[in-house]
């Protein structure tokens, strides 16, 4: 990030190294409620990213000493398998995990009616499989989708993207080669309805013309996300409905 | 295929005409009415509510749920109902006289109750009650669960659906708030009426399902026995 290279990220009609233009994301797709055993869960592929995402709870917080008295917590643990890069990430958590499992819980908690179930905990587990730039904003996207098949009352659907700067340009969702060699990394996620901002961080330099030119591709972005989440929730009941006995 | 009803997600904005919004709805900051859940719209005569798909029982004041005893105490029963809290039954609430230290002998660890919830405070601790009508322990039958905002559809508008259900299977069923279900009879009878009630719960936001129950469990009738 930020350091200069011989790498063309930008071709000369402005198309990008997979095809794509400036505005563009790349294919997403949910499926909700893959595993049995969990709450509620959901799948994600998003570009080369796959992630699973499992949500149970609320349940009693263990740790006692965790126990809010006046609201739920919700723990949200980012874990990266071994085999998601391409080498060997040695595993288990580690500052940066641990740190995008914090701002996760954050973005998830603003959502989630906390109040409603004083004294519980809602797991949510975000492990991924697969890893191709923008896995924070992905398992986020997919987490709120997970917590909403597993029927717990939110305020509002949390969905998120990315823009960054290469070669002096602001462009959508980057992709893992455009997030190494690029200028800067802008992940953000907003409530989807109200576009209340819960997550944003930024790698790199961006001066403010070209911060607000990314915040407003990614807000512009995020109504197309939140389509694809309300697809997939929806997706389930109208294939439960044709099932036999 | 029946229609389903109208689903909605988090956040959704729900019009509210005249009908006062009830259960799972939520005013924003602009003072307009929105869903707290991913699931289905019921519009009632006074009341509109909005009943997720699925999702965990929260004990209320005076529901009736079936519990199972999971630890026994001196004088009270940790009774657990499915719910994100443990419960407790002192021996005070039940129809059965007797001394601290014995209560084992009257209902064991892994037993089943028909209880109600007594009391219950701010911070969700509950504690339940058998010293009622029709509370009881449940002996013999057979335990089922669904998930708790289905209860309703399963029940049916004044006890229809499940009256159905006992009528046309022969069955004993008892129906807990917190999605657990006590059925007696003979074994093909219970899987029939299982079979029955997963039917229910799978087609739960679709309309017209009291009509369509009728004739799956005629059907059932003359293809079982």
């Amino acid at each position: 990030m930020g350091t200069e290279s011989n790498i063309k990220l930008l071709d000369e009609n402005g198309l990008r190294l997979d095809g794509r233009n400036e505005m563009e994301l790349r294919p997403i797709k949910i499926e909700t409620n893959v595993l049995e055993r969990a709450d509620g869960s959901a799948f994600i592929e998003w570009g080369g990213n796959k992630i699973i995402v499992s949500v149970y709870g609320p349940r009693e917080a263990y740790p006692k000493h965790t126990q809010d008295i006046d609201k739920a917590v919700i723990k949200a643990r980012y874990n990266m398998a071994a085999f998601s890069v391409d080498e060997r990430k040695r595993p288990g958590p580690d500052r940066r995990s641990v740190e995008i499992s914090k701002v996760i819980s954050e973005a998830l908690s603003s959502a989630v009616m906390v109040e409603q179930f004083p004294r519980t905990q809602v797991d949510v587990f975000i492990e991924v499989i697969q890893a191709d730039a923008g896995t924070r904003i992905a398992g986020l996207t997919a987490a709120s989708v997970a917590l909403a098949a597993a029927g717990i009352p939110m305020r509002d659907m949390v969905v998120g993207c990315t823009a960054g700067k290469i070669e002096g340009k602001i462009v959508l969702d980057l992709s893992k080669e455009e997030d190494n060699f690029g200028q800067a990394d802008l992940p953000m996620a907003v409530l989807s309805r109200s576009g209340e901002v819960v997550l944003v961080q930024m790698d790199g330099d961006l001066s403010v013309e070209e911060f607000n030119q990314a915040t407003d591709m990614i807000l512009d972005a995020t109504k197309r996300i939140a389509q694809i989440q309300r697809d997939a929730l929806v997706a389930r009941y109208s294939v439960e409905t044709q099932g036999g006995e | 295929m029946a229609e389903t009803k109208q689903i909605v997600f988090p956040g959704e904005v729900i019009e509210i005409s005249e009908i006062k919004p009830r259960n799972g709805v939520y005013k924003n900051r602009e003072g307009k009415y929105c869903s707290e859940y991913f699931g289905t719209v019921q519009k009632g005569d006074d009341y509109i509510d909005v009943v997720p798909f699925t999702g965990h029982y929260f004990p209320r004041r005076g529901d009736k749920v079936i519990g199972k005893v999971i630890e026994i105490g001196p004088s009270m029963w940790t009774i657990d109902i499915n719910s994100p809290y443990l419960n407790l039954m002192h021996m005070n609430d039940t129809p059965w006289k007797m001394s601290s230290g014995d209560i084992k002998k009257y209902l064991g660890i892994g037993e089943y109750i028909y209880a109600k919830v007594m009391t219950l405070n701010e911070i969700k601790e509950s504690w339940l009650t058998i010293k009622d009508v029709g509370l009881r322990k449940l002996e013999g039958g057979h335990i089922i669960s669904v998930p708790a905002p289905k209860v309703p559809r399963i029940i049916g508008k004044g006890g229809s659906m499940v009256n159905l259900i006992k009528e046309y299977t022969d069955t004993r069923i008892v129906i807990g708030q917190n999605g657990l279900i006590w059925i007696e009879g003979t074994p093909e009878n219970i899987l029939r009426a299982t079979a029955a009630i997963k039917k229910i719960e799978r087609e739960a936001h679709t309309t017209g399902l009291t009509d369509r129950m009728t004739e799956y469990l005629k059907g059932d009738a003359k293809n079982g026995n």
